[in-house]
């Protein structure tokens, strides 16, 4: 103890003081703690993937069981039109879709209470583990889309018609990063959120079957009479779905103007999310 | 000699709020909402009856506990300070806040160098991995670069004693190997300031001399190091300077083992075995005010024999009829948290519903020769209901010895257990 020292200079490399920045977001410490987020994605993938056949087939009859269920309802039953597509292949690239993302929103929702063993007992910056999270479920949309592709084939084999753009593969990776970036942002939206009530994560599950249901899973954008299409602007899931569906497979889509608000929605929301997050996790460990 | 201060604490205070404001759930919220538009008493008000006694009403206003309260104090490079004080003194909240895992309600903390914090061994280890992926898994969640840990990774795995175990899931050890890996890749943590909270009561004794050897080694490097810990033979061995905190306050530092001689002292750890306040002085509706360990001769003594009895003994007034309470006793490990027994009072036990009336009453409970082995323990008493703690004495501590040379007599060493019960073995050929 040295009390009275002389302090040097104010050259502090951490102050710890109580949350009064608005906006105290450090993405240079999320940056060096990279090899985290890559271990803890490492460990997800291990987990899931060396210690179980089932695990990675999962992701593949999930699809399946989940197109051939809609296919049945919505497609014979109800008669929703599948967009000139197939109707497997259009349930099935819009199952894909949804999946990543519900997946992305529910795991980021439960952030805190998932890892409050740890978080109670060592710091680093909270949001890598959010980010190896929409990491991790892009093994599993992986595996889906050499699913999608083997399906796209078996459908051009019965019939020759079928329209296929393969340029269309060089806008999946934008598609997907769009999701991304909505899941973590909702889902850290909800993660802040659960902090202070610990029963909402009971209600994620209901809302994002709902949200579902409000986006061209099941059915398709051109199907939407025109009083109802202003919706969709506010459905940030609407465009990347529909445009996949049109990059590969020459449907309609949607028209600029759906993409433009999806994807400014999407980006207040991430601001959001990371804003509230950030604000929530130094308190998160006192009442979870 | 003008070194460099690498921590600065500046009227820290950390509060947390109690029952009332928020119960974690959004339900509960509205059930504490709607009683209050009734007029009713809210049905999830708890623990602000807590501990009334005098020694911490100071921490207890309205419903916020304060936890920590103006802490100030400056570390400077390549110092040892040991943390003491008694069980809730906040010592471990300094830590978690100085680590970033909590934020402070008012003030502020300085640093300079990296930190890293060990407030447990194996944080993150992943029953499935194997011991080495964990190796690299925990040393990334503990700042480590992939980098370090590779260097580092022979020098960890030969500390820990583990061998060829190292591809081996960690599941599958023992949890003497796991505790080893996981201290091992902490001690290879090299940070300029290292804060470490009572982790070192892991594992057997001889890989507890070997940590606490490797921690001496780490303190010689230079490295700064704040160190909690109830063992303050460890904490004297190893820090220069020592902070003593209780209730919340930083109330004495300085050389380290005249800090401990005033703590002992103060008679908050007393071995004398009592705890006695004038019950006038309590405030409550249920206050303990006497807990004593009597010896087998029925005097009080913090200094018990191995092969005799004791008991304990915990009066309490009651000042008005209170329903469903349990008075309980437990016995705690020398690390202050490890209950080895938990008696709660047996006549209310069945039902906790009836009434008990005000007045004044004395429990006694009596242990047999040999209910615990030789060491430090300590006593914790306390009242509550299922909505309320009413009075919580703890912190009691008691030594058990062995002047006898019982175990030895039995031609044995001393066995690392907690109780020492001599049960009869029945053998019979079959």
């Amino acid at each position: 103890m040295s009390k009275g020292l002389p302090v040097k200079k104010e050259s502090w490399e951490i102050v710890i003081a109580p949350r009064s920045k608005v906006f105290a977001l450090d993405l240079g410490s999320v940056w060096r703690y990279r090899d985290l987020i890559f271990m803890f994605f490492k460990r997800d993938f291990v987990t899931t993937y060396k210690q179980t056949i089932l695990g990675p087939l999962w992701y593949i009859i999930q699809p399946i069981a989940t197109a051939l269920t809609y296919y049945v309802i919505f497609g014979k039953i109800a008669n929703l039109s599948s967009d000139g597509l197939p109707p497997l292949l259009f349930y099935m690239s819009g199952i894909i879709l949804w999946t990543y993302f519900s997946f992305c929103l529910t795991s980021n929702s439960e952030v805190f209470s998932k890892n409050s063993s740890l978080f109670s007992k060592v710091y680093f910056p909270r949001l890598v583990v959010p980010i190896s999270v929409i990491m991790s479920g892009m093994v599993a949309l992986g595996i889906q889309f050499f699913l999608l592709a083997a399906l796209t084939l078996t459908s051009w084999l019965n019939d020759n018609s079928l329209v296929f753009h393969l340029q269309g593969i060089l806008f999946i990776p934008l598609i997907v990063l769009h999701i991304a970036l909505l899941g973590l942002g909702v889902g850290l939206i909800v993660s802040a959120m659960t902090v202070r009530f610990r029963d909402l994560v009971f209600a994620v599950g209901f809302f994002t079957q709902l949200w579902m249901y409000g986006t061209p899973v099941v059915y398709p954008y051109s199907q939407i009479p025109v009083k109802y299409q202003w919706f969709f602007h506010f459905n940030p899931m609407t465009a990347p779905i529909e445009t996949l569906r049109s990059v590969l497979f020459g449907t309609q889509g949607v028209p600029a103007s759906v993409w433009m608000a999806n994807l400014g929605i999407t980006l207040f929301l991430l601001f959001l999310g990371t804003l509230v997050f950030t604000r929530a996790e130094s308190s998160a460990m006192d009442t979870v | 000699m003008a070194k460099d201060v690498v921590i600065q604490a500046e009227k820290v205070s950390k509060e947390y709020r109690l029952g009332v404001i928020n119960h974690g759930t959004l339900y509960r919220d509205l059930q504490s909402w709607w009683a209050k538009v009734k007029g009713r008493p809210d049905p999830n008000a708890e623990i602000s009856d807590l501990a009334q006694d005098a020694s911490h009403t100071q921490r207890v206003f309205g419903d916020h506990f304060k936890a920590l309260e103006d802490i100030s104090f400056e570390v400077a490079q390549g110092d040892v300070i040991g943390l003491i004080g008694k069980n809730g003194a906040g010592k471990s909240t300094l830590l978690k806040v100085i680590s970033r895992i909590t934020a402070p309600t008012s003030g502020q903390i300085r640093l300079r160098g990296r930190v890293a914090s060990l407030l447990e061994v194996g944080t993150g280890f992943h029953p499935e991995l194997t011991g080495k992926e964990n190796v690299f898994l925990n040393g990334a969640i503990l700042g480590m670069a992939q980098k370090e840990i590779r260097n580092k990774f022979d020098q960890i795995v030969e500390f820990a004693e583990i061998g060829e175990f190292v591809n081996t899931p960690v599941k599958r050890y023992s949890s003497g190997m796991y505790v080893r890996l996981a201290f091992s890749v902490a001690a290879h943590l090299e940070p300029e300031i290292l804060l470490v909270d009572e982790v070192l009561a892991v594992g057997d004794a001889n890989f507890q001399k070997k940590c606490m050897g490797r921690m001496k080694e780490v303190s010689q490097e230079g490295r700064t190091i704040l160190f909690v810990s109830h063992n303050m033979t460890a904490i004297n061995s190893i820090c220069k300077e020592a902070i003593h905190i209780h209730d919340g306050r930083l109330v004495d530092q300085g050389e380290t083992s005249a800090v401990i001689q005033r703590y002992l002292d103060s008679g908050q750890v007393g071995t004398n075995g009592v705890y006695s306040k004038n019950p006038e002085e309590l405030k409550g509706k249920a206050v303990i005010f006497r807990v004593a360990v009597l010896d087998h001769t029925g005097k009080e003594s913090g200094t018990l024999e191995l092969n005799q009895g004791f008991s304990v003994e915990v009066c309490y007034e009651l000042r008005e009829a209170l329903s469903g309470l349990s008075v309980g006793l437990q016995v705690l490990g020398e690390d202050g948290y490890t209950a080895i027994y938990s008696l709660p009072d047996p006549e209310l036990e069945p039902s906790r519903l009836e009434t008990r009336k005000a007045g004044r009453y004395r429990g006694v409970v009596k242990f047999p020769p040999c209910a615990l082995n030789t060491g430090a323990f300590y006593i914790r008493a306390g009242i509550s209901s299922s909505a309320a703690i009413y009075s919580v004495v703890e912190g009691l501590r008691i030594e058990v010895h062995d002047s006898v040379g019982i175990i030895q007599m039995v031609g044995q060493s001393r066995k690392n257990s907690i109780s020492a019960l001599q049960l009869p073995w029945q053998v019979e050929t079959i």
